[in-house]
């Protein structure tokens, strides 16, 4: 696809067998950020697991949040190590947290110019990347300053 | 009962090392397997011990070479422990002579080789991006971002590190440095002979920000060996007996949350680990006399210096200075063989029979009456581990 940030090629994601992150999936195809909840607490978890950390509840929804965060830390990456990306150039990975969801962090890539400065702690908005034209279509969740 | 009311401290003893040549990966003219039985036999040659009367096998980052075939292959008598560290990276390297000295000190076994072989080309790379069409689990979340390699994973963590203390890149370049100028002194060293200068370093290519190509590891083809056995042998063999003064593994809270989720992020790891290390061992960092410390990257070795306690996190720019970090007479020798970076990436191993030489007077870049000698294996992953051997009058 011309208009993704990375060059196509990389490995495609596919939610996991078990179901655990399915609804996560689903979600960015609509534009929406589902993030694991317990139904029981209220607390927010990411990555998914099966049990809440905090009360120890199986009862765990997803729920939306709003789709923004703020730069926890980045890389920018140089070397690369898959096939796709060798024509690739830099480019720059970033862990975002979500203050709304009690810091949860997300990684993406910080779409614009691979050399610009990236602040610690910068607000970002998110960007959903539709790969419309791959054999099982999916969406990845990119970011862009805000 | 507290646990430091059972320690290892003293009970156990390293009184052999072994390894193979070491090779550039895929250059190995051996297999995997028998590179691991190589080392074996030359750490059994060493200790003095046959080969037969081995009864125990501890590894770790799922060593392919399987401790009953190991057993089979070179006739020991009885197997009676066969044990494998959980984790990947080298994480496992200290934690497997724990569990080694933990099976000797409680009677479980008597003689333990804890070793490692890796090859390679025999089977793939570390450092290179799965190259299946699609992806599941915890990797569907970074891989497609193009996070896929080690480096990309550990590269954040430092980032943010650095940024929370000011670090500069001198600093990670005092790391890299140091290991280069140990290897030129052994000739072992995959990078002997080719030195390394801070034109050099500033020069070299990124892998990813902040590690340019000299703050990574090696990818190696060989294998190391140790044998074990209770102090109360240890005077029965040829070498001094290096004494397990204390060994620790595991990681903090929640060090595992999947997708970059642990709460404590910038870190090595070694924070929960530290205090109990130096509390069994009934030493402090100040009576370090030499340390060996993994570099996957060397801002995992500056951080685990941080943690346990050398330095503190603000202060680096100033600790982190190369001659500070040099044998014989620098504050604190560094990775005195040249280690994952200069000398070989046996996964970390390496530094451990280094540490043993060190107590032994048998580095290539010796540290004048060595009596403490400290390990660190595999910052930022979990669980990680460490360990601390001493001479005899350390006991």
């Amino acid at each position: 696809m011309s208009d993704s940030y990375l060059a196509p090629g990389l490995p495609q994601p596919m939610p996991s067998p078990d179901g655990l992150d399915q609804r996560y999936w689903e979600g960015l195809n609509d534009e929406q950020i589902y993030l694991q909840r317990c139904t029981d607490c209220g607390g927010w978890q990411w990555g998914p697991e099966w049990i809440c950390h905090r009360c120890l509840s199986f009862d765990l929804g997803f729920e939306a949040v709003t789709p923004t965060g703020r730069i926890y830390s980045f890389e920018r990456v140089w070397h690369s190590v898959h096939p796709a990306l060798n024509e690739q150039g830099p480019y720059i990975v970033v862990l975002v947290e979500l203050p709304q969801a009690d810091n949860v962090r997300l990684v993406g890539n910080l779409l614009g110019d691979p050399h610009q400065e990236v602040p610690f702690g910068a607000e970002v908005e998110a960007v959903f990347e539709h790969h419309t034209d791959a054999d099982t279509p999916f969406t990845l969740l990119q970011w862009r300053f805000a | 009962m507290q646990s430091t009311d059972r320690s290892l401290r003293g009970q156990v003893a390293v009184v052999g090392v072994g390894e193979t040549d070491y090779f550039k990966r895929g250059e190995s003219p051996d297999a995997e397997f028998k590179l691991a039985l190589k080392a074996i036999l030359r750490a059994c040659e060493n200790a003095g011990v046959s080969p037969k009367d081995v009864d125990g096998f501890a590894s770790y980052s799922n060593d392919r070479s399987d401790p009953s075939k190991l057993a089979a292959a070179l006739g020991c008598k009885e197997l009676r422990f066969a044990n494998m560290q959980w984790g990947g990276g080298g994480g496992g390297g200290s934690a497997a002579i724990g569990n080694a000295a933990a099976a000797i000190a409680t009677g479980m076994a008597d003689c333990v080789v804890v070793f490692r072989a890796l090859a390679q080309g025999e089977f793939g790379r570390f450092g290179q991006g799965p190259r299946r069409n699609v992806i599941a689990g915890g990797m569907a979340h970074t891989v497609p971002y193009g996070l896929m390699s080690p480096a990309q994973m550990f590269a954040m963590k430092v980032q943010r590190f650095m940024h929370d203390f000011r670090v500069e890149q001198p600093a990670l370049r005092s790391i890299s440095l140091a290991s280069y100028h140990h290897a030129q002194n052994n000739p072992r060293a995959v990078m002997y002979g080719r030195p390394l200068d801070e034109a050099k370093y500033d020069e070299s290519r990124w892998i990813v920000e902040p590690f340019h190509l000299f703050d990574c590891c090696l990818e190696n083809d060989g294998a190391a060996a140790m044998i074990l056995v209770p102090a109360e042998r240890a005077k029965d063999f040829a070498n001094l007996p290096a004494y397990l003064l204390s060994a620790a593994s595991g990681s903090h809270y929640r060090a595992g949350a999947s997708v970059h989720n642990t709460p404590d992020y910038a870190t090595s790891t070694f924070k929960t680990l530290a205090p109990r290390l130096f509390e069994v061992a009934g030493v402090q960092p100040a009576d370090v006399d030499v340390l060996q410390s993994y570099e996957n990257f060397t801002g995992g070795v500056l951080m685990s210096i941080v943690e346990h306690g050398f330095c503190e996190p603000d202060g680096c720019n100033e600790f982190f200075v190369k001659d500070r970090l040099l044998a014989p007479d620098g504050d604190l020798p560094l990775n005195t063989s040249g280690g994952n970076l200069a000398e070989c990436y046996m996964h970390g191993l390496g530094l451990n029979v280094e540490a043993v030489r060190q107590l032994w007077g048998e580095s290539t870049s010796q540290v004048a009456d060595a009596q403490v000698s400290m390990v660190i294996s595999g910052p930022m992953v979990t669980p990680v581990s460490c360990c601390i051997f001493g001479a005899e009058a350390t006991l």
